[in-house]
């Protein structure tokens, strides 16, 4: 079943300038991109820094303004609701931030951090609250006691399980996780995501996992979605587009992760070398005259490609 | 950037209206106009008055009278002053002069007080350089000026007589001279100085915190990493970094200064705007007052424009278009 | 045998936390050679950026301590003082700072903030300075030099940020230069290509490289030499196909299989139990990394371990590791 369904979706900021502040031009920040997540699935967004993938999951939750498009949530249209009548819909949608560090108000108790989603949907009394609280932080593998803490006292890892917590005391359906292992050394890396893994089978979850680590997407999606300037270049499941991708830029970001295998360095920089060439060569068949990747075509019944 | 000026210009435009209506419905709202006074002479029947205050267009309703004093300031003009008997704009233009010379020497007072104790005591935080400017800092902060300005008067002007108690320049020496200049300076110092003494404490304040954050960022960490001594990575990284927000608040500066003045003029007798202002509310020269509350609302108007103009140019980052 | 451009001997640099010194870097030695690149891998709170700032003698003095030696071409930098290490930082060893946008100061020019260099470490006048600093852009790559002369750090790129920086370290051609996670703020595209420049700028100049790094796949891809360092110490030091293909210490072993890419899809990490321990509460007398392997008995370890030689250029520390299995396995 689709549970979200993201339809010709732009985000475009105006460029505005002189004397009356009139729009000259728009920055197409998302510029047309559909995609759909099946229930239960983990949808990965891939894409470098500025490609656009960070301000989709902003724009399902309406945290920044779309410009058009459909956004399909469990068949209701979330594009045509204002912030306020979104309210009903945030408790199935949650979010997981990067930056463990400021992401956590420093001088809320962990208690009221993660009772905060409770507060504003339902009305427990003190004593269920406390509950539910434990119950969570036992969850994500936190010693109840914890809840008095201040985030401060915690390693990043704790604190980005906290996070984590918060997000699924209002028992969401859907999780956008916006870099969510980012900030972390791989040993707490390794926990988290292991953790994300357990929790989306006990809770049935379904993921938008929006990442640049190219290591950690394979490991956590079924399907990709690689983003580019805006738009989507390539969708497919993993081994498709790790094993066989066929747009050019896709190319070039699987032959940039960084090979574990020391002895294979040198036929490593010759196939980076070899596919920059070909990137080189080959753009003007990818991109239309403006640099705009062209829209998606089938070429199998999971695997799209940007082709004109 | 011309643009950005004049838009801003643009927008000051509904600002001043509003601000002139505000000022405009509380001179109203206060008791007693400028015949008032006029009134207490028995000399004058109630008739005689009551012509003079039609003559005045005292009696029309409130917006007839909003519209004429609003159409002539558009035209610069803004009545005439009952005491004075003579133009507003005159009476302003004798003393607006003495309160900019008033407030520049304030401004430059503050900056060459302030920029010296913040970088010393924010390079040498916790020694006993620090210790001493932050003591400073404190006694500053907790001292009313009006408090400090009448010690220093009574203190430098009459107990040791090293400066003038009052006025804004010797009667006996002639205009343009260079001891008619020197007379002015005299006058002006010690109620710049009084002012500066204190208002240099958040400056300082402002400037040590800015210095202790900057000298610990990254920035100043790969100018230590080039091998530049200590000394030179002060000046060529961390004091102008540390100025910008500073330079940035110039022109707020100006604007609390203007305001300031108006105290300090009083407690020292200089005849400027600031003291010309309190003087007509005691006559209900309403005049005048209005016209003062206008320009000082242009002046803080024109200070937030300069700020933003000054952060664009100093700081690469910011860029008006 | 020739002679290693840096020889650290017994560093330990101790960091003052309430009127007592903790060591941070604790008895460090190792030695970087000309045309190498010796990583130093591990977590934060390992000490790895604490040592790389040592080496330059980079920290606030007033609360830090050095001790040990850091000989830099027989010279040893730890007696230096401030005014002969001024002639030592940037001019022979270079630094690269990980975050680029705020590693260079934002109200200077790009070109002056390279140029500066020059200023402090050569006699050259003002029109060849300018010269050699676009020189030095056109090397690092950067494609409109005498644009990007003028320009100011936010006006560029991530990486372009980062390749200024490389410029800054590599100005006064500096026999070491010392990168401290070079590429961890920057996307995977733009990674690659920054580790490509370092190694193609190290063939020109033959300069020794000291790469610092959590990254263990960015280490696979340009190393000679990889140091393992755990709470402050060394736990494992050997070449890098020593390292990769026959990890001894439970550390670098446990590190290694955490690694997202290497295991198929969807499988379980592993993950390393307990935490990193704090400089301050740290059980110095043993193995450090004992707490975190709790199945494997006491025995196994050494008291205070020690380095031991395994293979040429292979130690590891502590006889833990001849014992050492996963839990599970």
């Amino acid at each position: 079943m689709v549970l979200l369904k993201i339809d010709d979706l732009k985000v475009h900021y105006p460029i505005r300038g002189g004397v009356f502040k009139t729009i000259s031009d728009y920055i197409r920040a998302v510029d047309g991109v559909s995609f759909e997540l099946k229930e239960g699935e983990t949808y990965g967004l891939v894409g470098e820094s500025g490609s656009g993938k960070s301000t989709i999951g902003k724009a399902i939750l309406k945290l920044i303004n779309m410009t058009s498009g459909r956004i399909v949530f469990n068949g209701q249209d979330l594009s045509k609701f204002s912030f306020g009548q979104m309210k009903p819909f945030r408790q199935d949608i949650q979010m997981i931030f990067q930056d463990p560090y400021s992401s956590l108000n420093p001088r809320k108790r962990v208690a009221d951090i993660i009772a905060e989603p409770l507060r504003n949907y339902q009305c427990l009394t003190v004593g269920e609250e406390k509950k539910c609280v434990q119950n969570y932080l036992d969850k994500v593998g936190l010693n109840p006691d914890s809840m008095y803490k201040y985030p401060h006292e915690f390693s990043g890892g704790q604190r980005q399980r906290i996070g984590i917590a918060r997000a699924l005391t209002l028992k969401p359906k859907l999780i956008i996780a916006d870099e969510p292992v980012s900030a972390l050394d791989v040993s707490v890396q390794a926990q988290v995501l292991n953790f994300l893994q357990d929790l989306q089978k006990e809770f049935k979850l379904t993921y938008l996992f929006i990442g640049h680590d190219l290591g950690v997407i394979r490991h956590m999606c079924d399907k990709i979605g690689v983003m580019y300037r805006g738009r989507l270049v390539e969708e497919g499941i993993s081994e498709e587009i790790y094993e066989n991708p066929q747009h050019i830029y896709t190319k070039r970001l699987i032959a940039a992760i960084p090979e574990l295998n020391p002895e294979r360095r040198a036929q490593k920089t010759e196939l980076r070398k070899k596919i920059a060439k070909e990137y080189e060569q080959l753009y003007p068949e990818y991109f239309d005259e403006h640099g705009r990747a062209y829209d998606l075509k089938s070429i199998s019944n999971t695997h799209r490609v940007a082709m004109p | 950037m011309w643009k950005f000026i004049l838009r801003r210009f643009l927008v000051m435009i509904p600002q001043l209206f509003l601000l002139s209506v505000i000022v405009f419905a509380l001179a109203k709202q206060m008791p007693g106009d400028a015949l008032t006074g006029v009134s207490m002479d028995p000399r004058i029947s109630p008739e005689r008055l009551y012509e003079l205050r039609e003559k005045a267009g005292l009696n029309d309703p409130w917006y007839e009278q909003y519209r004429r004093w609003i159409s002539g300031i558009a035209q610069g003009d803004f009545g005439k002053s009952y005491t004075h008997k003579i133009p507003v704009s005159e009476v302003i233009a004798e003393r607006i002069w003495n309160t900019v010379f008033l407030a520049l020497i304030t401004l430059i007072l503050t900056y060459l007080l302030a920029i010296p104790m913040g970088i010393a005591s924010g390079r040498f935080n916790d020694t006993w350089i620090d210790k001493v400017v932050t003591g400073y800092n404190y006694l500053g902060f907790a001292t009313p000026i009006f408090i400090f300005a009448l010690i220093m008067l009574f203190v430098f002007g009459f107990s040791l007589g090293w400066f003038p108690t009052g006025g804004s320049v010797d009667s006996k020496v002639d205009a343009g001279t260079f001891a008619y200049y020197l007379s002015k300076l005299h006058h002006v110092i010690l109620p710049a100085l009084s002012t500066a003494l204190i208002a240099t404490v958040g400056t300082v304040q402002y400037l040590r915190n800015e210095i202790i954050d900057n000298k610990y960022k990254d920035y100043a960490r790969t100018a230590r990493s080039k091998g530049i001594p200590e000394t030179q990575i002060y000046t060529r990284h961390i004091f102008r970094n540390s100025l910008l927000p500073i330079a940035a608040f110039l022109g707020y500066e100006i604007t609390g200064l203007v305001g300031g003045t108006v105290i300090i003029e009083t407690i020292f007798s200089y005849p400027g705007v600031g003291q010309l202002f309190v003087s007509s509310i005691g006559l209900r020269d309403f005049s005048v007052v209005t016209a003062i509350v206008m320009m000082l609302g242009f002046a803080t108007l024109l200070g937030t424009l300069l700020s933003d103009i000054i952060l664009s140019v100093v700081d690469p980052r910011i860029r008006i278009e | 045998m020739e002679k290693p451009i840096l020889q650290i001997e017994n560093l330990t640099t101790s960091f003052k936390i309430k009127e007592k010194y903790y060591p941070a870097v604790d008895h460090v030695s190792f030695s970087v050679f000309e045309n190498e690149i010796v990583a130093v891998v591990g977590e934060s709170g390992c000490g790895k950026s604490a040592l790389a700032l040592s080496i330059m003698r980079l920290h606030n003095h007033q609360r830090t301590k050095i001790e040990g030696e850091i000989k830099y071409k027989e010279r040893d930098l730890v007696d230096f003082s401030e005014r002969q290490m001024n002639q030592v930082r940037g001019k022979e060893i270079g630094i690269i700072f990980q975050e680029p946008l705020t590693a260079l100061n934002p109200l200077m020019t790009v070109g002056d903030q390279i140029e500066e260099n020059l200023t402090f470490h050569t006699k050259l006048s003002k029109e060849k300075r300018r010269l050699r600093t676009i020189e030095l852009l056109t090397q690092v790559g950067i494609p409109y030099p005498t644009r990007t002369y003028d320009q100011f750090p936010h006006e560029l790129s991530g990486g372009m940020r980062q390749r200024v920086m490389i410029s800054i370290a590599i100005a006064c051609n500096p026999s070491l230069v010392i990168a401290d996670e070079p590429t961890t703020a920057l996307d995977v595209t733009i990674q690659v290509q920054i580790l490509e420049l370092l190694k193609s700028i190290q063939k020109d100049t033959k300069m020794g490289i000291i790469l610092i790094t959590h990254d263990l796949s960015v280490v696979a891809e340009v190393a000679d030499r990889i140091i393992v360092m755990y709470a402050g110490q060394v736990v494992e030091i050997g070449t890098v196909k020593q390292i990769f293909a026959n990890p001894l210490h439970p550390y670098t072993r446990s590190l290694l299989k955490s690694i997202p890419s290497q295991v198929t899809n969807k499988k379980r990490l592993h993950v390393i139990d307990g935490m990193v321990p704090s400089i301050v509460n740290m059980n110095r007398e043993r193995c450090r990394f004992s707490p975190r392997i709790p199945w494997i008995s006491r025995n196994a370890h050494e008291e205070s371990p020690d380095l031991h030689e395994v293979a040429p250029e292979h130690l590891v520390r502590c006889t833990c590791y001849k014992h050492f299995y996963f839990k599970g396995s």
